[in-house]
């Protein structure tokens, strides 16, 4: 017993650590000290007016004075019109997204398009997804006039991106001896691609589309700021009027509906998957 | 799968009538409910300026080209300044999710009752609120430019890495929790040592996931004056300075493929 707890004492005693995220010390290092420097500059290049800001609290006062209560009322038609707008804009470029999206999502799959066309479907949505959504507002609006059919438009283009990207990598990772039972029955392509490939992708791509139609009316609230219509549109005008607490009525509806879109997708997604 | 009989014997069908009424009503409901949106929208539009889109779309191009390529050696400020409202405003909310979201997992919450649907409440709001949203009155309140820029981007990013890292720590292994705790370490030991290793990888993946998309947005948060590049643009919009508009798309184009393919390596490295 002695003997066994003076070997255990020869033993040397090292303090156990746990392991670090990043194994090599030396890549750990130049991380850190990495990320150091670059902090310093940053914040040394941020030119923050502390002066400006100290005066935020004050005029943050008045701004959250300004809110409460919030104004539902006086201008309710405007709101009501377009938050309308919004709902008309998210729909129909869902809708519109989507129908343009799958011909893409499958000419964007490696397994079942040829590398051109592949090619070609992947450079579209790498140009819709790159661009913000305010951005290509901006320029629609130039291009079609300020209202609905600029915001539309946008988002029509926007989810065109998303859905093909995600569509298209769900085709790719289909299970493919269903795929080639179909092509063994003597199926045309069409035929193989709605009863090989379409039923295994649906329930993805039905989530898909509940998940864009909940982005697409957050989006929505935005690019009315520049023009595209909707219920941004009545925002940036409560804004520019100083009609704080008609804005706070706004921001509280847009809250409300995204969490109950966002509660609904969530529970719709979870049914169909 | 339904069966018809009739004289000639059964016929298999997919649907029953009843169903298949069922299925052709609803997509009546459904094409009727676009239909309507898209007939709304078309009442609200003004034809005659969409018809002339072709034209403006060829007059936009034809005074976008050549770009102003004089003009980029003037845009490596504004870049630096979009690639660090982006860097410093997801650092700043990752600081702040991490506390929310420890308060929001079910595991870990300190009171259900008390404090998790506040977190929860948090992570909501910050989310539903887009970052042009919150630029614009942050920049009332703080005054217009990078800070306000940053503070716009965290206050955003708050809500997304609280959420998924939240959910992540809900979907931890409890093994190693009790493992630890069996040890008798106290509750701060059992969560830097039972939970914070189990979630560090869901982490690091959410964070850079977030800087990659705050890229994107904070080349717009100029518009509404948070600087960054999104201010340069909005001020050769004005102008109507067309090529000089090429050279910023150009330039945002370059470093959001950049930024993506940057956090997509980081990603893989850290599965």
């Amino acid at each position: 017993m002695t003997a066994a707890l003076s070997s255990m004492a020869n033993v040397r005693r090292t303090t156990w650590r746990p392991q670090p995220l990043i194994k090599s010390p030396r890549l750990r290092w130049v991380l850190a000290l990495g990320a150091g420097i670059y902090l310093a500059i940053a914040v040394g290049t941020l030119d923050i007016d502390w002066e400006r800001v100290a005066e935020g609290w004050p005029r943050a006062e008045r701004f959250f004075v300004g809110f409460f209560p919030p104004d539902f009322t006086s201008r309710w038609d405007a709101i009501f019109a377009g938050l309308m707008e919004s709902l008309w804009m998210t729909v129909a470029a869902t809708v519109l997204g989507i129908l343009i999206s799958i011909p893409v999502a499958v000419g964007g799959a490696r397994n079942v398009a040829p590398l051109p066309v592949y090619y070609f479907c992947r450079s579209i949505m790498a140009l819709s997804r790159t661009f913000h959504e305010v951005l290509i507002a901006i320029f629609f609006v130039k291009l079609f006039g300020f209202g609905p059919f600029a915001g539309l438009m946008t988002l029509t283009f926007a989810t065109l991106g998303f859905y093909a990207k995600l569509l298209s990598e769900d085709i790719e990772s289909i299970d493919v001896a269903q795929a080639e039972a179909i092509r063994a029955t003597g199926a045309s392509w069409l035929q193989w691609l709605s009863y090989g490939i379409q039923p295994q992708v649906l329930p993805r791509a039905i989530g898909l589309a509940v998940y864009r139609l909940d982005i697409n009316f957050r989006e929505s609230a935005v690019i009315g700021i520049v023009g595209a219509g909707g219920i941004g549109a009545t925002l940036n005008t409560a804004f520019d009027r100083y009609e704080f607490d008609t804005a706070a009525a706004i921001l509280l509806i847009i809250i409300g509906i995204v969490m109950l879109a966002e509660y609904t997708s969530g529970i719709i997604r979870q049914k169909v998957q | 799968m339904a069966v018809l009989q009739s004289e000639d014997g059964p016929i298999w069908r997919k649907r029953t009538t009843q169903a298949d009424f069922c299925v052709w009503f609803c997509w009546l409901l459904g094409v009727a409910a676009v239909s309507a949106c898209f007939y709304f929208i078309s009442d609200k539009t003004i034809w005659v300026f969409v018809l002339s889109a072709p034209q403006e779309a060829v007059d936009l191009g034809s005074r976008m080209v050549p770009p102003d390529w004089a003009y980029s050696s003037q845009l490596w400020r504004p870049l630096w300044d979009t690639f660090n409202i982006a860097t410093l405003g997801t650092m700043l909310a990752i600081v702040a999710s991490v506390p929310v979201a420890f308060c929001a997992a079910r595991n870990t919450t300190p009171s259900k009752v008390f404090v998790r649907p506040l977190a929860l409440f948090i992570i909501a709001s910050s989310r539903s609120i887009n970052s042009l949203i919150w630029a614009l009155l942050l920049v009332v309140i703080v005054g217009p430019g990078v800070f306000a820029g940053v503070l716009a981007i965290a206050f955003r990013s708050i809500g997304f890495c609280g959420k998924l890292l939240y959910e992540a720590i809900e979907e931890i292994d409890v093994a190693p929790v009790e493992a630890v705790t069996a040890t008798g370490a106290s509750s701060a030991q059992t969560l830097t040592y039972g939970v914070v290793p189990q979630v560090m990888p869901a982490f690091a993946g959410i964070s850079v996931f977030r800087w990659d998309i705050n890229i994107r947005e904070s080349t717009i948060l100029g518009l509404v004056g948070a600087g960054g590049i999104g201010l340069q643009l909005s001020a050769s919009i004005n102008n109507l300075d067309w090529s000089r508009v090429a050279v910023i798309l150009l330039a945002i184009l370059v470093s959001v493929i950049v930024s993506e393919w940057l956090s997509a390596k980081i990603r893989n490295a850290l599965t």
